[in-house]
């Protein structure tokens, strides 16, 4: 019997709740850790990136508007999806990032088990970080956390799972939308990881990722009059500095990154996730 | 004069103790600056006060080292509740002081005497004494169990609360533990070096706190110091960009409050004489100089014709004079430039087809004074109604559906504040909720507390002030 020839998968961009190829027609060949062929990824191009920030902020509104408990069961059910997935992340990670396959497969059940950190979030983010205001006054001041808008984020570039879903589900646990750029080597596990964001009732557009070179993309995000907030930890150090002066144009919110990848497998704290949150004071006088 | 007019009341010039030379303050003496010194002037009057020292670049360094060492050898190992009480005593010397400072501010800036003595004073009290409880209890506030300062805050303030933005600064940057370098503004460097005398009264350690009067230069030269930790800066969005631009790329850590075109919004079921009272106070407040003034008026279409008519008789009974005037309702603006500023936006507003109304009240003739104006038939893409022009001019819009209000609100790059006006619960909380911006005051405007956090959405900056959301920024968090 001979062996079945596998059935190969075209790689291509999640925009909008769709896989279309870069509108520029480009791909790019990806490798494993070891030189050989493991696939052609779509190569975005400024278009696509100007693309998928309009589908975020389009998502925005709903994303946004949806309650915390609803968010909560979505980001839920993206650690449920990929839970069935397991073992075709822990083979991408494993190849992409050249580790052993039992330690690939301990990095996917970590990316897995931060969903669900991040999804317990969403409805407690308000208790925690709001506050009823002892104003000195008659009045009745209550300030809450609201998410920032679109994220741009430029994705890890090492770790090629863990690292993506770290800083990725800070973004949507906030109500934030975030248009990702994966990282440029190892971008199989974003890829893989955009369809189960598809299958998981993450609406359109909420979470856009886009296989391609974070230096060529980046600046474009930095400087985008629609994007929000900015997380540069894909970018190397000197072209953060330069694309933390873009960010200044539209005084986005830039995320303080260590010039090194740090340790993806730590608990997180919550400084991710106050930095897509802006607090809203509301006043209104007491009286008969 | 008639029977119901009202005789001149005006506070006593002489309780604010104005001096004819003011110094900078560094490591806890007032010193020479060896900046070209500045004359600070009334606004109201357009007389010398007094003559500044102002600091130079070299300066701007001494100022630094001195905050630094403050920092390393005597305020970052104080225990909080001894930090604590330093601040304590300051609220203290600030309301013992409050008459001299109230007057002093109406002197420099020009604003009327009943908001810096109801206003800006006791709230400059306040923010030190909110601020002195949390030095020793910074564990609880949500930010770990031990969390630590930054080291030395370069802080720049604007004109428009001159005293009231230094205590906005200080008061939580040293509650944190941090040392502080801090440049008032150009034009009203007087409260805050009567402050320093404040800090010397209050025994506070050389060092800890540094004032350096200067114009824009001083401000970049400190924000550029590679020895400051922390940059937090209030005013303009364009200059806002430029501080985040030489921020970008460094380890400091950067909170801006910047400019606003805040929204008011009035539905039909609004209860109008307390709306017009609120929108009087939301645009008039301090001359317009307010980053949060509710510049936009947004009326629904059905009753834009009887707030427009109750809003001109109100507008036409305010008085604008003499700041230190009791009775004064609006001051003088604060300069010759921002006059200037006004002046020219207000002629856009003609030029591109709005309806000017200027109350008939009384103007001094000497002195920079500009009449309470409200623009109406005014339209989204008016300069008048998207540009900040940071004085008593209204633009007023109109609206048919709660859709339509939130969308014109929104409609701006901005994002500080901002209005709502109606008698329904549900319609003030959908509103509050779909409007982007980081303050909104229901049925009120213009209200502040240190408990309260304030801030920006989108271009009106970054970071907050006040409550347990504002320690953030002094915090290596």
């Amino acid at each position: 019997m001979s062996d079945r020839i596998s059935v190969a998968k075209t790689y291509k961009l999640y925009l909008g709740g769709k896989f279309p190829r870069s509108e520029s027609g480009r791909v790019y060949p990806v490798t494993d850790a070891k030189g050989a062929f493991l696939a052609n990824a779509a190569h975005a191009s400024r278009k696509d990136l100007r693309d998928a920030v309009s589908a975020a902020r389009k998502a925005f509104p709903g994303w946004s508007s949806a309650t915390a408990y609803n968010r909560g069961q979505v980001l839920y059910r993206v650690a449920e999806v990929m839970e069935g997935r397991r073992a075709q992340f822990a083979t991408e990670v494993a190849a992409c990032e050249g580790i052993a396959a039992k330690k690939a497969e301990s990095i996917v059940d970590a990316a897995i088990d931060r969903w669900v950190w991040y999804a317990g979030w969403t409805d407690k983010i308000a208790s925690v970080l709001g506050a009823a205001n002892p104003v000195a006054g008659p009045y009745f001041s209550f300030t809450v956390p609201e998410p920032t808008g679109v994220v741009g984020v430029l994705a890890p570039q090492s770790s090629s799972l863990l690292g993506l879903v770290t800083v990725l589900a800070p973004v949507l646990a906030s109500g934030s939308t975030a248009v990702l750029v994966s990282s440029a080597e190892r971008p199989l596990p974003a890829i893989t990881l955009s369809e189960v964001l598809a299958t998981s009732d993450v609406p359109a557009g909420t979470a856009n990722i886009l296989t391609g070179h974070a230096a060529e993309l980046g600046p474009w995000l930095a400087s985008h009059a629609d994007v929000n907030a900015l997380d540069p930890t894909g970018a190397t150090p000197a072209d953060r500095v330069t694309l933390a002066q873009e960010a200044a144009g539209t005084v986005k919110r830039v995320l303080s990154v260590p010039d090194t990848e740090p340790d993806w497998t730590a608990e997180p704290d919550l400084s991710r996730l106050r930095r897509y949150l802006e607090a809203k004071t509301v006043w209104h006088p007491l009286g008969v | 004069m008639g029977i119901f007019d009202y005789a001149p009341a005006p506070e006593s010039r002489a309780l604010a103790n104005l001096k004819e030379h003011y110094k900078p303050f560094i490591n806890g003496q007032f010193v020479d600056g060896s900046g070209e010194p500045l004359k600070t002037i009334n606004p109201a009057t357009e007389e010398t006060l007094a003559e500044v020292g102002t600091a130079s670049v070299s300066d701007v360094d001494t100022a630094v080292k001195a905050a630094r060492k403050a920092y390393t050898s005597v305020w970052s190992k104080m225990p909080g509740a001894e930090r604590a009480k330093y601040l304590f005593r300051i609220a203290r010397l600030i309301q013992e002081r409050s008459r001299e400072l109230a007057v002093l501010e109406t002197l420099d800036n020009g604003k009327p005497i009943k908001e810096s003595r109801d206003s800006d004073v006791p709230t400059a009290a306040a923010h030190f004494f909110y601020h002195a409880g949390w030095a020793d209890k910074l564990g609880y506030a949500g930010y770990g169990p031990d969390p630590k300062p930054l080291g030395v805050a370069g802080q720049v303030i604007p004109w428009n609360f001159p005293l009231l933005m230094l205590a906005w600064k200080i008061a939580p940057a040293l509650a944190t533990g941090n040392t502080v370098v801090l440049k008032p503004a150009e034009t009203t460097p007087l409260t805050a070096l009567v402050f320093a005398e404040i800090c010397q009264q209050a025994e506070l350690p050389p060092g800890v706190v540094n004032i350096l009067p200067g114009a824009g230069d001083i401000g970049a030269s400190l924000v550029a110091h590679p020895d400051v930790d922390k940059i937090a800066f209030t005013g303009s969005t364009e200059v806002g960009k430029l501080i985040q631009r030489t921020v970008a790329g460094t380890r400091k850590k950067l909170t801006l409050e910047l400019g606003g075109k805040a929204a008011n919004i009035v539905f039909d079921d609004a209860p109008l004489d307390q709306a017009v009272e609120g929108i009087v106070n939301g645009i008039f407040f301090n001359q317009g100089h307010v980053c949060c003034a509710g510049s936009r008026l947004l009326v629904q279409e059905s009753v834009a014709g009887e707030v427009l008519e109750k809003l001109r008789y109100r507008v036409s009974t305010l008085r604008v004079g003499d700041p230190l005037d009791k009775n004064t309702d609006l001051g003088a603006i604060n300069s010759a430039e921002q006059l200037a500023k006004i002046r020219g936006l207000v002629e856009s507003g003609d030029a591109e087809g709005a309806q000017r109304w200027t109350s008939p009240c009384p103007v001094p003739d000497r002195g920079f004074f500009f009449a309470p104006t409200v623009f109406s038939e005014v339209h989204q893409s008016m300069r008048i109604a998207r540009e900040e022009i940071f004085g008593p001019v209204l633009s007023v819009l109109t609206f048919r559906t709660p859709d339509e209000a939130v969308a014109k609100a929104n409609n701006t790059p901005y994002g500080l504040s901002a209005g709502i006006w109606s008698e329904k619960g549900s319609r003030i909380l959908w509103t509050a909720n779909q409007l982007r911006a980081g303050v909104v005051w229901a049925n009120t405007f213009n209200r502040f507390d240190p408990a309260a956090p304030f801030g920006g959405y989108q271009e009106s900056g970054f970071g907050r002030e006040g409550g347990r959301t504002g320690l953030e920024g002094y915090l290596d968090v």
